[in-house]
């Protein structure tokens, strides 16, 4: 062939096509050749094979889902059950008249516009073949109501299924989730093979963070179907392996205690076992019903949770972010005297105000208190709640070496908690500011810093986790909601181990100073819990802590009271007790609560309880006649055998 | 340059017919094979969906719409196609931009451009596009290409097939590349090349490897061995191979299939329809649907050959030759000797978008058939 370039020959590319829409062509028709090749493969050579086979397909392999293991608090008390419940359910594909079979139903059994609405909906986006419910949790009578018109509505079907129950409802709801239908978006992401036959998956909570231990492995069974596809016998079956059960560190009474305590206040309270980490209550209130997610929430109570003005869908332990306020002082003077900023026995007088030295403007940082609380040292600082002497120990140690001294109790940082989507709170320095706000850091937000306000903002599970690491003198711990799994099928029990990691102090008895400081905020005689101290029968130590509300967004509206409420300040406070050796700290964040003193009963009743309840044999010590064969580490559910 | 061995086709035109279905941009012998494709696709969805006249109904519907646009599309001049090519292009590449940023999510990928009125599926539109760009670029360049063009029609191929399979959609990927490989195909790229080229590409699977879905590993996996995985992506294919083996020579008749019927098969309104057929109608009727398509492939085929110009003849070989991979890949995927990647069988599968881009393509193909004769030779 010559050699032709640089120019276009039209008559030579004509032809040149030609030639290779014939290669193509023939192309085509030899690789069709091979797909009929194959074909005969499977219809002649293989056609015995391939028809007995579809003769004996009038066996069908089913999957059979397995029960979702069961969730219970640390005294078994069952907090996610699973109950068989009667549904009932359409087969579109068997349907004629679908307008007609609705509306032929709804005179049996009543079906609201919004589960039609929602089974439309799924009408639309399901896989082919597979059942809808129209109507769930059928009771007695509408079962049989319904069976008796069975023969009118073919493909119409009533099933028993187990659906999720959370028979503790909003008590339990933001820290143990709820299921929901497998969304598209799960549908991508989960083992399809182990979820055939599964309707449901862990939406939020723990139901979320433990699907993989709850959800079990699904079994199969085979099944003879005559002509028309129903089931005449099962030939063989392997079992599905039921998801293991899981037991958490709640105590559903004290976590009740602490709703009841919090009354009607959006908040958060938060207890910790401080040398384990175990989460005795972990509360966001308001709560909401988790048991109307498990069916598909209808449009009108999901509007009635999104819409309300305390957002009770919000989990506010994890999400919520507050400015610590006075609750932050223990940890800044813990740091101040840690760093040789401020001498433990150090006084200096409080007149009301306090003025950054070297400020031309003389902007004078106001105390709480108007007319000042006289000479103050360490003690009376976190007693009365001092701000002017925490201003003079932030000016000292500048917001740089107080971010890296708190850093070390987790402020800024996630806790690590067994629930995903945990915020971080926000720990500011001069980096900080440069690199989010493109400015300096100036010194008055420093002293604003030392008394917790400003940028400083903390989760309430922060709070508690930091309070549990003062607790127990410098152990911080990772917070667990869970203690262990135990293996369907056989007796092993996967322990949670406790994680932490020590904060070493310069010198330890800087942690008695604080204990003391702290015990005189509820028992001294000006301490701002002291009410809560008079009544109380064991030495707690605590502070109390109110946090400015700056104003609410513009775009809001809300009744006048409402709004007057929203303004409010909120009232927070951590404790521990018994202070001789503390076995629970709690972390109170209550919006709106005003003052943190009226908080500081609710950590109270809580570590009282506990200690009735526990402090007899501690409930650390290991129950010996469990196979504990497995152990549970961070990296998540690890298990590593040993030989008993 | 038109040979005298194509006077068969010609002589046709003489008639008062043909004249007017020349005035109306129609090739009379493309439109006879692809009524009788969507005939007999019609009666095995029939089948199919358990004799549900609703769904067959929806798709006589999407075949007319199908067809209007097929009309619409033929009467677009093809000097008009070349000079829309690159807005096109660039129109297509900002919409799958847009797509993998604020695309809605259909089945689990992101495919779908909800414009509020209908919702969109870009990806389906660069299956003309890439090779109407392709072929823009090459029928302007020096014969045959030369290395820079090569590199450049690459650039072309890959940037829309990436952006697609990122959604992730490798059956649509899939059939972006093949159209545009086709165009550099036909516009002459030297077998050395080519060879070289395809030598190299089965030396970087083990790279695409890395960089698919687990799901999608999966199912190239379970095509080695479908009992691995008999509850997940195994049961399709096994129940499919099932299907088309006890279909033997004959078939087991329309509406008899045991496995379509009592619901074996899944998806076989859609992707494994042709499991269906192939029980029902034997090899035979493989034979002769096969035929079908091999016709209309290689009625495109001649139709390219005898195109006007270089623009007309790439794409008109390109479209042709998806429309065959199409087939291959859906065929294959069926029978048990590609892995699953959700690509229809075409014009028979129920669904809308697919259909309508391929009858978009087939219009355009009308439109170059035709168009060549207005000019006096």
């Amino acid at each position: 062939m010559p050699y032709r370039s640089h120019y276009s020959d039209h008559s030579y590319q004509a032809s040149l096509f030609k030639f290779r829409a014939i290669v193509a062509a023939i192309i085509c028709l030899l690789m069709l050749s091979g797909l009929l090749f194959r074909l005969a493969w499977l219809q002649i050579v293989d056609y015995k094979h391939f028809s007995d086979l579809s003769e004996n397909n009038r066996i069908r392999l089913m999957a059979l889902p397995p029960t979702r293991g069961l969730i219970h608090d640390r005294n078994g008390v069952v907090l996610a059950e699973n109950k068989p419940t009667f549904h009932l359910e359409i087969v579109p594909e068997q349907v004629d008249d679908m307008d007609a079979t609705i509306a032929g139903l709804s005179e049996i059994v009543a079906i609201s516009e919004s589960e039609i609405e929602r089974f439309r909906e799924q009408l639309r986006v399901r896989r082919s073949f597979q059942r809808i419910s129209l109507r769930t949790r059928l009771n007695e009578d509408e079962v049989a109501r319904l069976a008796v018109n069975r023969h009118r509505f073919p493909g119409m079907d009533i099933n028993a299924r187990l659906s999720r129950f959370y028979p503790h409802g909003e008590a339990t709801a933001h820290a143990v989730g709820y299921v929901g239908r497998i969304n598209q978006k799960e549908l991508t992401v989960i083992d399809e093979g182990n979820y055939r036959g599964t309707t449901h998956i862990g939406k939020t909570g723990l139901e979320k963070y433990y699907e993989a231990e709850l959800h079990g492995q699904v079994g199969r069974q085979r099944v003879e179907v005559n002509a028309q596809g129903r089931v005449l016998r099962i030939i063989d079956k392997v079992a599905p392996v039921a998801g293991n059960d899981l037991t958490l560190n709640l105590d559903i009474e004290l976590q009740k205690l602490a709703i009841q305590g919090l009354g009607e206040f959006a908040g958060s309270v938060i207890a910790i076992e401080p040398h384990t980490g175990a989460v005795v209550a972990f509360v966001s209130t308001p709560g909401f019903d988790p048991n109307l997610f498990v069916h598909g929430i209808s449009h009108k109570n999901y509007n009635a949770y999104s819409h309300g003005i305390y957002k009770p869908l919000f989990n506010r332990a994890i999400f919520g972010q507050y400015p610590p306020g006075s609750t932050f002082k223990p940890f800044i003077a813990l740091a101040g005297i840690e760093q040789r900023r401020f001498g433990v026995k150090e006084t200096l007088y409080c007149r009301g105000h306090y003025l950054l030295p070297g400020d031309a403007t003389e902007r004078k940082y106001r105390d709480w208190k108007k007319e000042g609380h006289g000479t103050v040292d360490l003690s009376k600082a976190i007693e009365q709640s001092c701000d002017v002497y925490f201003y003079e120990l932030a000016y000292r140690m500048g917001i740089n070496s107080m971010h890296d001294f708190l850093a070390q109790f987790g402020f800024g940082e996630k806790t690590g908690i067994d629930l995903l989507g945990e915020r971080r709170g926000l720990l500011p320095s001069t980096d900080w500011k440069k690199k989010k706000k493109q400015t300096v850091w100036y010194p008055g937000e420093t002293l604003i810093a030392g008394i917790g306000q400003g940028y400083m903002l903390t989760t309430p599970i922060q709070l508690a986790v930091a309070t549990a690491a003062l607790a127990s003198r410098g152990e911080k711990i990772v917070p667990r909601l869970l203690r262990e799994v135990h293996i369907s099928g056989d007796d092993t029990v996967k322990v949670r181990e406790p994680s932490k990691t020590m904060i070493k102090l310069r010198r330890e008895n800087h942690w008695d100073v604080m204990f003391n400081a702290m015990k005189k905020v509820v028992h001294g005689t000006w301490g701002t819990a002291r009410a809560t101290g008079w009544s109380t029968k064991f030495k707690m130590a605590g502070k109390t802590g109110t946090a400015q509300v700056f104003g609410i967004a513009q775009d809001e509206e809300y009744d006048e009271e409402t709004v007057a409420k929203k303004l409010r300040d909120h009232g927070l406070f951590i404790g521990f007790g018994p202070a001789e050796d503390p076995v629970l700290a709690v972390a109170v964040v209550a919006e709106n609560g005003e003052h943190g003193s009226k908080m500081a009963p609710i950590a109270r009743d809580l570590i009282q309880r506990y200690m009735e309840k526990y402090s007899a044999v501690s409930i650390n010590q290991k129950d010996d006649n469990k196979v504990t064969s497995a152990v549970l580490d961070d990296s998540g559910l690890h298990t590593a055998h040993s030989n008993h | 340059m038109l040979s005298t061995s194509t006077q068969f086709f010609e002589s046709d035109y003489q008639s008062k017919t043909s004249r007017f279905l020349q005035y109306l941009h129609i090739d009379p012998v493309l439109l006879a094979g692809l009524l009788l494709l969507m005939a007999a696709g019609l009666g095995v969805l029939y089948s199919a969906s358990d004799g549900s006249i609703e769904l067959v109904q929806r798709q006589i519907i999407r075949l007319s719409i199908a067809f209007a646009v097929m009309f619409f599309v033929a009467q677009i001049p093809q000097h008009t196609l070349y000079l829309w090519a690159p807005w096109f292009f660039a129109f297509g590449i900002v919409l799958l931009i847009l797509v993998l940023l604020a695309g809605d999510v259909g089945k689990g990928a992101q495919r779908w451009l909800n414009l509020y009125v209908i919702r969109f599926q870009p990806s389906e539109m660069m299956k003309l596009v890439t090779p109407m760009m392709l072929a823009w670029y090459l029928c302007e360049k020096p014969f045959p290409p030369r290395v820079t063009s090569l590199i450049i029609s690459l650039a072309l191929v890959i940037v829309p097939t990436m952006l697609i399979a990122r959604q992730p959609d490798l059956g649509t990927s899939l059939l972006v590349a093949a159209a545009g490989f086709f165009v550099v195909f036909f516009g002459g790229i030297r077998w050395r090349v080519l060879f070289g080229s395809i030598f190299t590409m089965l030396a970087l699977i083990p790279v695409l490897w890395q960089f698919m879905h687990d799901y999608q590993k999966q199912r190239v996996l379970t095509l080695f061995d479908p009992e691995s995985d008999p509850l997940g992506s195994g049961y399709h294919i096994i129940q499919s191979m099932i299907a088309i083996g006890s279909g033997g020579i004959y078939g087991k008749g329309w509406l008899n299939g045991t496995q379509s019927q009592l619901d074996f098969i899944p998806e076989r309104t859609t992707d494994f329809i042709f499991a269906v057929f192939a029980e029902e109608f034997g090899i035979m009727g493989a034979i002769v649907l096969l035929a079908l398509y091999a016709f209309i492939i290689i009625r495109g085929l001649y139709i390219a050959a005898n195109a006007q110009d270089s623009f007309g003849r790439l794409l008109a070989g390109s479209l042709s030759m998806t429309f065959f991979v199409y087939l291959f890949v859906n065929v294959g995927m069926v029978s048990g000797i590609l892995p699953v990647v959700g690509v229809p069988l075409p014009l028979v599968s129920y669904g809308g978008t697919s259909m309508v881009t391929l009858m978009a393509g087939f219009g355009m193909l009308m439109s170059i058939s035709t168009n060549r004769r207005l000019i006096p030779k």
